[in-house]
């Protein structure tokens, strides 16, 4: 390349580093601050931009699409008001370790901190929701910002960062670094391999085990396919059971004889009674966060505890444990297997018998179970329905937050990695329909569900608007109780009852409301009928809303109520209006 | 700051951490670069974390290094989590809790000092009071008038709590302290 062929405006840059970068697709909002990007991206065809209607959107959308190819997100969006809108998905992406790269157009240099149009502190604001973020002020540093931000975004634990662009560097004219010739930051450099003598101790802990199990979260499904296909691998050698957080559903298939479910708040009896009594617990790519633990001092009292993360401060930040392992899950789960086969001595299969055995009794307790009904959709019957009707297809589901998301998470089953994306760990409302639009523009062909509530739903509804200018076919699946469910079940838990504001009174008829979009409305009322619409919806090729009614004030079980233990679990067949009513003391009752 | 709230970062823990609270200084070597400080105090107000001195400076301007000197007080485990949590910062290069590394040197502690100004007014007898304590002090006269003196004190932090002290009821009128720079002793560096 000659000197004169690095010279370009910023707005060519931004282009270019993409490019370079692998980017294909890119979603966003345009806007003063930005336009010159946008005039750059108008005279290519190489990035696809996908139009948003909300920079929310734009957000959960890179989110869908990065956890369901493993490549980084990209959003673009402008100055003020369209980085304060993509505050919500950068948290998101965030806790639950998405790699995004979020562009944003700033008032030109010689108007910042004047209090111009459209301006806000963008690196301020985003400082504590990013991994990182710079604010570019020389456009020949441009480039070699945008292809650190894609290191950082993507290596270690990976997490959304931002670069802010002043409108007057997006014009100006600079000298473009090629990818290869840019200095990494020498400050950030992840530790991807563990430490071969803590692997070590860990496999032989794992072989004195009487009472294994195995605890794997989204650091698994992050990792790469590799790690997935090593942690099959050593559930299949040492023949230890296996449970995973909602963020690490896929990585064991549901299908798999080992497999207890996921744990936690809402998770299945087996798991979590088996966390509680093991005397062995291998947490893999997974932070021990609340949802999972339960009331601390009772976790798992009785075991000694292996910890494979690759950020440091996840060791010990929320339970103390014994074998700490810094590294990439795939690189430590390598050595771990290395490790296990050569063993001189493997452990019987009489050593953990009486575990297994255990473990049987406690599924025989069938904790999802729930009483299925002729007159009305019971939610989770719609989930199990659905589930058998996506079998055998390519099917990404994304989910919106609350009761529903509970169910997809228990009822559908998930035999690969990269297929189930919801919001974990900040929970957000509005994430699933974005976030299938994302998998969709990735995933043409494949089947893409937004399992949603009637509320979450209404909470980026607007990205109908892109689904249909894109001919993404992206079905919305939503389970309408006309409530807030989780918000009433735990006003019903917690509160007495009183159902503030938990009841949605003007509900859209959402089958016009898809016709007015011009998508396809579907109804269904009958669990008669459920199975021969969800087929239609699955044929149809466009996008879809399905509002399916289900029984109203289900309640969303099995549950740990707040401030209890894995074995305090209220089961379905023991949540009595009584049991219900005095579940949680005064002092859970300040938890969330 | 409620950082015997914060010890697990979880909802679920309500329970007072029971664990001595120590306090422990901190030397934290960044990359001079906007916003770098933010990053720092951000995590610690974030997090819930103490701070209860902070000082930063350049201090190896062609590598664009600065040394961040902070105090903090929390449970083994916060201070543990802090050092983690700072190591995570992009701009942040290395993070030493000195006063760990002072016990593991077998030092009772790392050594810590800090610069104040101390102005004084007065006129009459008092000032030569005033003079003859600076002087036990050890503190430098920088600015004089008639009607005042600044003084500059360096040392322990407890040392200039007794010097202000001392002042107050000789017409103290401002002080300014510079926090505490530290660093352990013996000839490896941090």
């Amino acid at each position: 390349m000659t000197d004169t062929d690095n010279r370009m405006t910023g707005a060519e840059i931004v282009l270019k580093a993409l490019k370079d970068n692998g980017v294909e697709h890119v979603f966003g909002y345009p806007g003063g601050a930005v336009l010159p990007i946008y005039d750059e991206i108008f005279q290519q065809d190489d990035i696809q931009h996908i139009l948003v209607r909300h920079e929310q959107g734009a957000g959960h959308a890179s989110e869908g699409y990065a956890r369901s190819t493993g490549k980084v997100g990209v959003m673009l969006v402008t100055s003020g008001p369209g980085a304060t809108n993509a505050v919500t998905p950068l948290q998101d992406a965030l806790m639950d370790s998405i790699p995004l790269v979020c562009l944003t157009g700033q008032v030109p240099t010689t108007l910042i901190g004047s209090d111009a149009f459209q301006e806000c502190d963008t690196v301020g604001i985003t400082r504590p929701c990013t991994k990182h973020n710079w604010l570019v002020k020389d456009v020949n540093e441009l480039a070699a910002t945008i292809h650190e931000a894609f290191r950082i975004a993507q290596t270690g634990r990976p997490g959304p960062v931002v670069v802010d662009i002043p409108k007057d560097i997006q014009f100006a004219t600079g000298t473009y670094t090629p990818k290869a010739d840019h200095v990494a930051q020498k400050s950030y450099k992840p530790k991807v391999e563990g430490d071969l003598n803590a692997v070590r101790a860990a496999v032989e802990l794992m072989a004195s085990a009487r009472r294994p199990i195995l605890y794997t979260g989204g650091g698994v499904i992050n990792s790469g396919p590799e790690a997935t296909k090593l942690l099959r691998e050593l559930v299949e050698l040492t023949d230890f059971p296996i449970t995973s957080t909602l963020m690490g559903l896929g990585a064991y298939p549901a299908s798999g004889k080992n497999w207890l479910g996921m744990l936690g708040m809402h998770g299945s009896y087996e798991a979590n009674m088996a966390m509680h009594d093991c005397d062995v617990m291998v947490c893999i790519g997974a932070r021990f966060d609340d949802r999972i633990t339960g009331r601390l001092n009772a976790f798992s009292p009785n075991s000694r505890k292996i910890h494979i993360d690759i950020d440091p401060s996840s060791i010990n930040k929320n339970v103390r444990v014994d074998i700490p392992i810094v590294g990439d899950v795939g690189r430590v789960l390598e050595d771990m297997v290395r490790l296990w086969r050569a063993l001189p001595k493997k452990p019987d299969a009489a050593q953990t018998e009486g575990w297994h055995q255990q473990i049987d009794r406690w599924r025989a307790r069938n904790s999802f179970a729930y009483k299925n009904s002729s007159d009305v959709i019971m939610p989770q019957y719609a989930i199990q329905r659905l589930y058998e009707a996506s079998k055998g297809r390519e099917t990404f589901v994304t989910t919106e937050v609350g009761q529903h998301q509970m169910w997809a998470a228990q009822f559908f089953g998930f035999e690969a990695p990269n297929r189930w994306l919801t919001s974990g760990g900040l929970g957000t409302m509005g994430y699933g329909l974005p976030a299938a639009i994302g998998v969709q523009v990735a995933h043409p062909e494949a089947l893409v569900i937004d399992i949603a509530g009637d509320a979450s739903i209404q909470m980026c509804i607007q990205e109908m608007s892109c689904a249909i200018q894109y001919g993404l076919p992206v079905k919305i699946f939503i389970l309408n109780n006309q409530y807030m469910g989780m918000v009433r079940q735990w006003q019903q838990l917690l509160h007495g009852n009183r159902l503030s504001n938990s009841y949605t009174e003007a509900m859209p008829d959402f089958v016009k409301l898809a016709e007015a979009y011009g998508a396809v409305g579907m109804y269904c009322d009958k669990p008669a009928e459920l199975d021969d619409k969800i087929a239609e919806m699955i044929a149809v090729n466009r996008p879809v809303i399905f509002d399916c009614r289900v029984a109203n004030l289900a309640n969303c079980f099995p549950m740990i109520p707040s401030g209890k233990a894995h074995n305090e679990m209220l089961l379905p067949d023991e949540a009595t209006d009584e049991a219900v009513a005095n579940a949680i003391d005064a002092k859970g009752r300040q938890l969330v | 700051m409620n950082a015997h709230l914060q010890p697990t970062g979880s909802a679920y823990f309500i329970q007072q951490e029971s664990a001595r609270q120590e306090r422990h200084t901190l030397s934290v070597l960044v990359s001079n670069e906007p916003g770098v400080l933010a990053r720092v105090i951000g995590l610690f107000s974030g997090r819930g974390y103490n701070i209860e001195s902070l000082t930063v400076s350049e201090t190896e301007h062609e590598a664009h290094l600065s040394r961040i000197t902070i105090v903090t007080t929390g449970t083994p485990s916060v201070l543990e989590q802090i050092k983690a949590q700072l190591d995570r910062i992009v701009p942040v290069h290395r993070v030493v809790d000195l006063t760990v590394r002072a016990s593991q040197l077998g030092q009772e502690r790392p050594i810590e000092r800090e610069v104040a100004l101390v102005k004084v007014a007065g006129t009459g007898e008092g000032r030569a009071e005033t003079l003859r304590l600076a002087d036990a002090f050890h503190a430098k006269v920088v600015d004089a008038t008639v009607a005042h003196f600044i003084f500059e004190i360096t040392g322990k932090s407890s040392k200039i709590d007794q010097f202000v002290a001392v002042m107050k009821p000789l017409g103290l009128i401002e002080v300014c302290r510079t926090g505490i720079a530290a660093m352990n002793r013996g000839p490896q560096g941090m």
